[in-house]
């Protein structure tokens, strides 16, 4: 009960082109996440399956019904806003009930919503609460509460992490993903942090300039690019790409994951020097400038001791390595 | 929180404000202290406070008995309120309008909206004035609301348009997703968020409105629609003029302008702390 399907869907203000023709299928209960870099049209794309923005062309169908023309409250889904969008002069409860009192449902069904949404986020104690009253973290599970209230057809996220903490974000973060496994709705998210959508995601869609990149589950993109731009998104720290025709190999770029770099003081494919070392405890990130091939990073689980300046060889696990042509697409 | 300012600096900043304030005060000063007096007192030591020798309050006896000085107060207060009333009204929703929408001629309908501020509206007294003949509405207080609406619509819509433009989209966007009309989100999410903004412009429109004796003695100075500033030429003739009757006139007048400014002044701080505060 909340399959969309995007058909070519375009968007101009003016003569700039935003979205650029994008098709895409999310079935019944996915959780959907458009990544992509600020500016790639994630957003504004998100704000048209909303209804906020109209579709300069394509259409947009929710269960197979064309719902191009139709008011965002009729088209039965529920966004939450990286800003929170509280109404400031509604308690938690009614900001909660708004929705349902605007389509005329009744008192005491409204009631039963609200407290069962607030019983979900554990909220029980702010109903009677105004936003300016409560803290950024509480902000963002009102807002989440408010959108599980009407039992949409369709969640839409707008970067609902992003104005949060970091400890806080992978709290909400959990909590999310248990929201999804438990009310079993469709999820559309959009996030410009790749580790947000690695984690959610049952399918990532990664978003360039207006165009999709790529669609796929998240270890198909992380083991599968079809790109150097997709290669270089997905995964963090980021890929390194090595000039394949010094190394003597026939493809253009040569996109080898940090974690596939075998780091040696002996002997190796490519000389060059630390330049700088990163100690996480379980994990040790040592950068090295590898003189044609320019800085590399190179990804040691547990801990190592290396020094700035020190002469070491790296040698990538050509099994694991992607080849690209000149234009970045993978050759295979 | 509050960052240490220098006693220094403190005292010179409070030094000029308040010789300014016993600057601009100064005339209101002497018009109440002279409303008190009597006609000789005012001409003798005319920056005297009222003695119990001086004290008289023949020039309030004058104004209440002459003429129909309590009507003239419901006919100010009525076309200043109903007009503030119909710009506030009116000006928040272009604003809102032209900070919203996207639509062909956005700026130029936005432009032609504040040509009004640079062109005094009394350019066209004449027109206004074959106008509300030609509409039956002279000698009437809806010709004098109509005008000053004309009047304080092109300052409110500039303010308030650039106040609406800082109102969050998310806000809004969360409310159409609720299914709430333009309406309501216009009226309960945006209109509170600017009320600071509406205050301001609510002081800047007041003002000349109930000073203003142009347009009453042109349009509407029939007896029974007469505003407080053009009721109290009565007491100025050409060859006497009645200063007891005048000062007292003017010295009532001021009591409801800063009863309405005290309303929306309290408003406008409270809207700038809540801001500092959050």
């Amino acid at each position: 009960m909340g399959a969309l399907t995007l058909s070519n869907v375009t968007k101009s203000f003016g003569t700039t082109d935003v979205i650029k023709g994008v098709d895409l299928q999310v079935e019944d209960g996915e959780f959907c996440v458009f990544v992509g870099p600020s500016g790639c049209g994630k957003s504004t794309l998100l704000r048209m399956i909303a209804g906020l923005e109209d579709c300069t062309g394509g259409e947009i169908a929710i269960d197979g019904k064309r719902v191009n023309e139709v008011a965002p409250a009729k088209r039965e889904l529920a966004m939450v806003f990286q800003s929170y969008a509280l109404y400031p002069h509604l308690t938690v409860r009614d900001n909660m009930g708004l929705a349902l009192k605007q389509a005329g449902v009744s008192k005491p069904d409204i009631t039963k919503a609200t407290d069962r949404a607030a019983d979900m986020l554990s909220l029980g104690p702010l109903l009677d609460r105004r936003p300016a009253e409560l803290s950024g973290g509480q902000r963002q599970r009102v807002a989440i509460g408010r959108a599980i209230v009407r039992t949409p057809k369709l969640f839409l996220f707008d970067e609902p992490l992003s104005n949060l903490d970091a400890a806080l974000r992978v709290a909400t973060r959990i909590e999310i993903a248990r929201l999804h496994r438990d009310l079993a709705a469709t999820m559309i998210y959009v996030t410009h942090d790749q580790i947000e959508a690695m984690t959610l995601a049952d399918r990532i869609v990664v978003l360039r300039a207006g165009r999709v990149e790529q669609v796929g589950a998240p270890m198909e993109l992380y083991n599968d690019p079809a790109n150097t731009f997709v290669a270089g998104f997905i995964g963090s720290p980021q890929m390194n790409f090595l000039k394949a025709g010094a190394l003597g190999m026939r493809s253009d770029t040569m996109g080898v994951r940090p974690e596939h770099l075998a780091l040696s003081r002996e002997a190796g494919q490519m000389p060059g020097t630390v330049s700088h070392v990163e100690k996480l405890g379980g994990e040790t990130l040592v950068y090295v400038n590898a003189e044609a091939q320019g800085l590399l990073t190179v990804r040691l689980f547990g801990e190592h001791n290396f020094n700035v300046g020190e002469a070491v060889h790296i040698t990538p696990d050509a099994s694991r390595a992607f080849h690209f042509d000149a234009n970045g697409q993978r050759l295979r | 929180m509050a960052t240490r300012i220098p006693l220094s600096r403190s005292i010179a900043a409070h030094t000029v404000l308040i010789a300014y304030t016993l600057i601009s005060l100064f005339p209101v000063f002497v018009i109440v202290i002279n409303s008190f007096k009597s006609r000789k007192a005012i001409f003798a030591a005319p920056l005297e406070p009222p003695t119990p020798t001086t004290f008289d309050l023949v020039g309030y006896a004058t104004v209440l008995k002459q003429g129909d000085f309590f009507q003239y107060f419901m006919n100010s207060m009525i076309v200043t309120c109903s007009s503030l009333f119909f710009v506030l009204l009116f000006g928040a929703m272009a604003a809102f309008a032209l900070s919203e929408y996207r639509f062909k001629a956005n700026t130029l309908t936005g432009l032609y909206l504040a040509l009004g501020i640079m062109i005094p509206i009394r350019l066209g007294t004449v027109a206004i004035l074959q106008l509300m003949v030609a509409g039956g509405l002279v000698n009437t207080r809806t010709a004098l609301v109509l005008v000053y609406t004309a009047q304080g619509l092109p300052l409110a819509v500039f303010i308030l348009s650039e106040f609406m433009k800082q109102v969050s989209d998310d806000l809004k966007n969360a409310g159409r997703i609720d299914g709430l009309s333009e309406y309501r989100i216009f009226f309960t999410l945006v209109l509170p968020l600017i009320r600071p903004a509406m205050a301001t412009v609510a002081v800047f429109s007041l003002i000349p409105i109930w000073n203003d004796l142009w347009f009453p003695l042109i349009l509407a100075p029939a007896e029974e629609v007469k505003t407080i500033t053009l009721g109290s030429q009565i007491f100025i003739g050409q060859f006497v003029t009645n200063w007891n009757a005048v000062l007292a006139a003017l010295s009532l007048a001021i009591i409801p302008v800063l009863v309405l400014y005290l309303i929306f002044s309290r408003q406008l701080i409270r809207g700038i702390t809540a801001g500092a505060v959050k």
